[in-house]
Order: structure tokens, then C-alpha cells, then sequence
């Protein structure tokens, strides 16, 4: 059990004290300048950003005809992006608010990321809907206003409950964000030597005094949000779900499809918050407060969300070939032999496969080989999307309409430029914002103590 | 407010040291009146008279509020402002106007929440007569403050603090 034993050390008992936690987390951001590695980063994002934005104005000026939907594959890598954002999106709170209701007091040195992570990520995630919206400069009409031409939004259908469901869910995870943020804000204020510094982190804090009627009453908001959490994070995945499992097409009309997207977003979130934690840990030194345990707790989660992930797969194929429908038999069919069959592979081999490697002890603390695995599992997680949009569009009712989808630069282009916007993200929080709870790490550490 | 004693502001290294100090005050028929901590101290939300608890109240009613008037406006733009065949569906499709008042109500539930927080601890106030005490930067950091109101004489609450282990005793005048 390398470096795991009995007793899990979600802190290095070296560094215990309250100060050191403070300045650990503090110093980074207002003594400490960026430093080389994150002004290297920074330019390698740059370019990646210019992509997007550029692929974002080329598809508002010209049109979606850019990606490589057709008449038969109508949806393409703009929905399967949006999945796969929004699936990372959903994991932070859920992980954050889960691992709160459950008391599982380590999430104290990750949750502050993760949430970060939600924000950034439903924020991209928001984007793909619009670009891939035939005429995106009405994307407002999705909102019920009132106009002159007395018309009123279709509250059947999935893209007004999408629209719904991700503001909400943005919004709701800012304030969760901002609330948890509010007392290192006031740490910052107070710890904040310049004048600027001084001011903003102060006007930020609100007044924040940690007065113990404070406490009372964050403690009760803080809870009560975490409870609300779940059945939302839950109900917007849910709805992406039912964008597929709503429609009548085959593979997709499947009561399943909900629950088992709520299970893949879990999955590759907790995936990204691994890679995260890696880097973050790696950047500002946080080995004290992200500690081995905490990557074999999260790994044993993936290990988890992985075989559930199996089983629904193998849900899928069954009810296929036992609900007898010509149609899904045809698409499950084509899953293993048709034109993506080497893509289904890599998707099994990355979501089922490889993860089993977590029951080893060894694997779940060697930070290689996690990482390793949670980009592979990132990897698969994007080809289950993609392949659900494409395996069944392909393979429709019609035969007269089956075809490919052929991949065109502007969706590599929204396929990978984003990734930068979100590191980008990150870097500019990393020099603004505490990425580690730092009352929370102190409560963490007081708790570790007194055991 | 002239008139009345100074209170006292009592400086500690630990919760527990505050904890103790806290429980001696308040025996010794000093009223202890808040106390000022880098993380929520467990055992201390019993010692001081507890806020009024409306925050998850006026969430609830936010959040039934929200979603009632969410479905109340899509029946009615559904079935009397514009009502539009789809595929034979009843205008009145309930199972699926459900949705977006569950969203519509979690995010208001938060959003009145994270108001009845701030105004349940008295904030934003930006300035705070306490900011200008000293050490109190710390209690954001890693010191225990506690503030505590003497019953006569400060000087014997101040033994007494400093008898607990407060490391440095202020005087607040209010």
C-alpha cells in the first residue's frame, strides 16, 4: 500500500498549522510573481484561444455548413462537445456538494478547483448550443419576452429546457462558488499589502469578519446549497440526456439514457479534477494539502463510475437485441462493425478497460500512471458522445439516408481550441483567487489534529 | 454608548483555548458577545445567542415561489397566448412543463438564499469599527479573537483572559 496505510493522511503533518496553510495557499497568488511556468503556459494556451475565438466568428459569419453535418447527420462534434463540457461541468459541484453531504472532510483540498472547474467548463459548454443554432443571432428567442410578434417559446421541446437548465445550473454554481470563496476573500483582504489589492479583495469580501454567527449561518446556506446541488446537477444532465432519449430515433429513444449520462459526466469529471489536481498541486507546490490519499480516494471513484459505465453499455446491447426493434438491433450492430467500429473499440478500451488498472493499489498513487488514465478516460468519455450522435444518425430508419459524417478543420478547431480558453481560465484564476479552500483546509487540518 | 464599559478583545493561539476561555467568562457572569475564528469552530455556535435561522425558510419560498410562477407562465403562454399544435400533444402537456420550474426553482431557492445569508450576518458592511482592532486581520488567518463584555470591572476579565491564555487583551470602545 505504498504511502497509503491505515491511518489516510489527507494533510502532510508537517505543515499542520493554520499559518502555514494560509501562506501556502496565499502567498502564490499577492507575494510570489507568476513565475516561468505559468507565463510559458500562458503562451502555449494564447494560440489555442485565437483558434477558438477565430472558429467562433468564422461559423457566426459563414454558417454551420463549416462543420461536417450533413442532411442525415445532422449533429456532429458541436453536440458531442457540448456533452462532454457540460458532463466536466456538472462533476465539480457534484463532486464538491456529494463529498459535503457525505462528510467526506478531504474534499476540503480539492473542492475549490473543482467548482472552478464547473464554472468554466459549463460556461464552454454554453457556447456550442448557440454556434451550432442554424440562425444564432435569435438565440434569445429562447427566452420567453415579451414582442411584437406575440410568440412564446416551445416548452416541449429539449433545446428551451437545455437553455433552462444551463443558465440555471451556471448561475446556481456561481453563487455555490462565490459563497465557499467568500471567507478566503476575506483572508486575502486582510493578508493584501498593496493598496489595490487592499481594496478590491475588501470590496469583494463583502465585510466578511468570520464572526461566529458568520459561520452560523454560511454553514446552514452552504449546507442547504449542497443538498439543492445534487438534484440539479443531477436534472441538467438529465435533460442533456433527454435531448437524445426524447427524440424517436433508434439508440437514442432509451429510458436509460438520463441516469447513465448523469454516471458518464460523474466519470469524466472526477477524471479532469484528477489531471487538475495533478497540475494545480504540481504549480503551487500543494503537496502538503493534495496528498496521495486524496488521488487514491478519487481514483477508486473513477474505478467505480467506470463499471457502472460498463454495465450501462452492456444495458444498451442487451435491451437492443431484447426489445427486438429491427432498427436498434441495426444500430448496435453497426456500434461494432460499421464505419466508427475502431472508435467504439478505443471507446471501450478507455472507459472499461483501461480504468481496471484502479484496483491495483500501486496505480491508484502513482500520479503517472493516473494521469495516464484519466486523460484516456477523458478521451473515451468524448467518443461515447460523439459516437451516440454519429452511430445512430447514421443508421436511422430511413436506409435510403444512411451516411458519414465527415469531419471538417473547423471542428477540430472547436474541438480543440476550447481546451485553451479553459486553461486559460485557470491560469488567470490561479493568480487571483485562493484555488485551494483555505478555511476549509484549516477546519480540516483542526479536525486531523484533535483525532 | 459613552457610558457603558469597554468591551474586551481577547486574542488565542487555538479554538480551544477561545472554547475554554469562552465557557470561564461566561461562568464568571462575563457575557461573552462574538467570537471571530479562521474556520467555523464546531462547539462555539452554542455559546452566543444564535441568528434568527431564515435563510433556508426563504429559500423554500423563493424556490416553490419561482417554479409556481414558471409553470403558472408556461400554461398560460401554452394554452392562451399561443397555442400551437405540436404533433398532437395537449397544449397543456404537464409531464414536460415540469422541467424547467425544477430548474427555474433550484436557482431561485439560491439566489434568495445567498441574500438572506449576507443579511442575516449584517453584510456587505465594508467597514466594521472591529477592522481597526489590532490583531484582528488574524482571526481571517490563524488567531481565535474573542469579544466578550465585562460585568464590572474590565481589569479582572482581563486576569481572567489572560489567566486562559489570550496572548494579547484590547480594549474596544464602542
Amino acid at each position: 500500500m505504498s504511502g497509503v496505510g491505515q491511518h489516510q493522511s489527507w494533510i502532510a503533518p508537517a505543515r499542520l498549522g493554520d499559518a502555514e496553510i494560509t501562506a501556502a495557499v496565499a502567498d502564490p497568488i499577492q507575494k510570489r510573481g507568476p513565475g516561468k511556468a505559468w507565463f510559458v503556459a500562458l503562451l502555449c494556451v494564447l494560440p489555442f484561444v485565437l483558434l477558438t475565438l477565430f472558429a467562433i466568428g468564422a461559423v457566426l459569419t459563414v454558417g454551420i455548413g463549416l462543420s461536417g453535418v450533413n442532411t442525415t447527420v445532422v449533429w456532429g462534434v458541436s453536440i458531442a462537445n457540448y456533452v462532454w463540457w457540460i458532463g466536466i461541468g456538472n462533476a465539480g459541484t457534484l463532486i464538491s456538494s456529494m463529498l459535503l453531504l457525505t462528510r467526506q472532510h478531504w474534499r476540503a483540498s480539492i473542492n475549490r478547483f473543482a467548482e472552478a472547474m464547473t464554472l468554466l467548463a459549463a460556461a464552454i459548454a454554453g457556447l456550442f448550443p448557440i454556434i451550432h443554432l442554424g440562425r444564432p443571432l435569435y438565440a434569445y428567442w429562447l427566452a420567453p419576452y415579451p414582442n411584437t410578434m406575440d410568440l412564446w417559446p416551445q416548452w416541449r421541446s429539449a433545446l428551451v429546457w437545455d437553455f433552462w437548465a444551463i443558465l440555471s445550473y451556471l448561475l446556481f454554481s456561481l453563487v455555490f462558488w462565490f459563497t465557499g470563496l467568500l471567507p478566503d476573500l476575506a483572508t486575502l483582504r486582510d493578508r493584501a499589502t498593496t493598496r489595490p489589492g487592499q481594496v478590491i479583495y475588501g470590496a469583494l469580501a463583502l465585510g466578511w469578519r468570520g464572526s461566529a454567527r458568520h459561520w452560523q449561518v454560511y454553514e446552514t446556506f452552504h449546507m442547504t446549497m449542497a443538498a439543492l446541488a445534487i438534484p440539479l446537477v443531477c436534472s441538467v444532465h438529465s435533460i442533456v440526456g433527454l435531448d437524445f432519449a426524447a427524440s424517436l430515433m433508434p439508440g437514442w429513444q432509451e429510458s436509460l439514457f438520463p441516469p447513465y449520462f448523469v454516471v458518464g459526466a460523474m466519470y469524466s469529471g472526477f477524471a479532469m479534477v484528477v489531471v487538475l489536481a495533478i497540475a494545480i498541486r504540481w504549480g503551487l507546490n500543494l503537496q502538503a494539502m493534495i496528498t496521495r490519499a486524496h488521488f487514491d480516494a478519487m481514483a477508486k471513484v473513477m474505478l467505480f463510475a467506470s463499471i457502472v459505465m460498463t454495465f450501462s453499455y452492456a444495458t444498451e446491447w442487451f435491451m437492443a437485441w431484447y426489445g427486438g426493434e429491427h432498427a436498434d438491433r441495426t444500430v448496435v450492430g453497426y456500434f461494432f462493425t460499421g464505419d466508427y467500429r475502431w472508435l467504439y473499440a478505443a471507446l471501450l478500451f478507455c472507459n472499461c478497460l483501461a480504468p481496471q488498472a484502479l484496483w491495483f493499489p500501486a496505480v491508484r498513487v502513482d500520479l503517472w500512471a493516473l494521469a495516464a488514465l484519466a486523460i484516456l478516460i477523458n478521451v473515451g468519455m468524448w467518443l461515447e458522445r460523439i459516437l451516440i450522435v454519429w452511430n445512430t444518425l447514421a443508421r436511422g430508419y430511413a436506409v435510403s439516408l444512411w451516411r458519414t459524417y465527415q469531419i471538417s478543420l473547423y471542428d477540430l478547431a472547436i474541438l480543440f481550441g476550447p481546451l485553451g480558453l479553459f486553461v486559460l481560465g485557470f491560469l488567470v484564476l490561479a493568480r487571483l483567487l485562493p484555488l485551494v479552500s483555505m478555511h476549509e483546509v484549516r477546519q480540516l487540518s483542526h479536525r486531523a489534529g484533535a483525532a | 454608548m459613552s457610558g457603558s464599559r469597554p468591551h474586551l478583545l481577547a486574542e488565542f493561539e487555538t479554538a480551544e483555548a477561545l472554547l475554554r476561555a469562552t465557557r470561564l467568562g461566561h461562568a464568571d457572569g462575563h457575557s461573552p458577545v462574538d467570537a471571530f475564528t479562521p474556520f467555523p469552530v464546531e462547539d462555539l455556535a452554542g455559546l452566543f445567542a444564535p441568528t434568527r435561522r431564515w435563510v433556508r425558510p426563504a429559500m423554500a419560498m423563493a424556490g416553490f415561489g419561482a417554479a409556481g410562477l414558471m409553470y403558472a407562465l408556461q400554461w398560460y403562454s401554452a394554452v392562451h397566448a399561443y397555442p400551437l399544435n405540436s404533433g398532437g400533444r395537449p397544449l397543456h402537456s404537464w409531464p414536460v412543463f415540469l422541467l424547467v420550474p425544477f430548474e427555474v426553482g433550484i436557482l431561485a431557492a439560491a439566489l434568495a438564499g445567498f441574500v438572506a445569508m449576507l443579511s442575516a450576518c449584517g453584510l456587505p458592511r465594508l467597514h466594521h469599527p472591529l477592522h481597526a482592532m489590532p490583531q484582528f486581520e488574524r482571526a481571517s488567518q490563524d488567531r481565535f479573537l474573542l469579544l466578550i463584555a465585562p460585568k464590572d470591572d474590565p481589569r479582572a476579565l482581563r486576569v481572567l483572559l489572560e489567566g486562559a491564555g489570550a496572548r494579547l487583551v484590547s480594549e474596544m470602545h464602542s
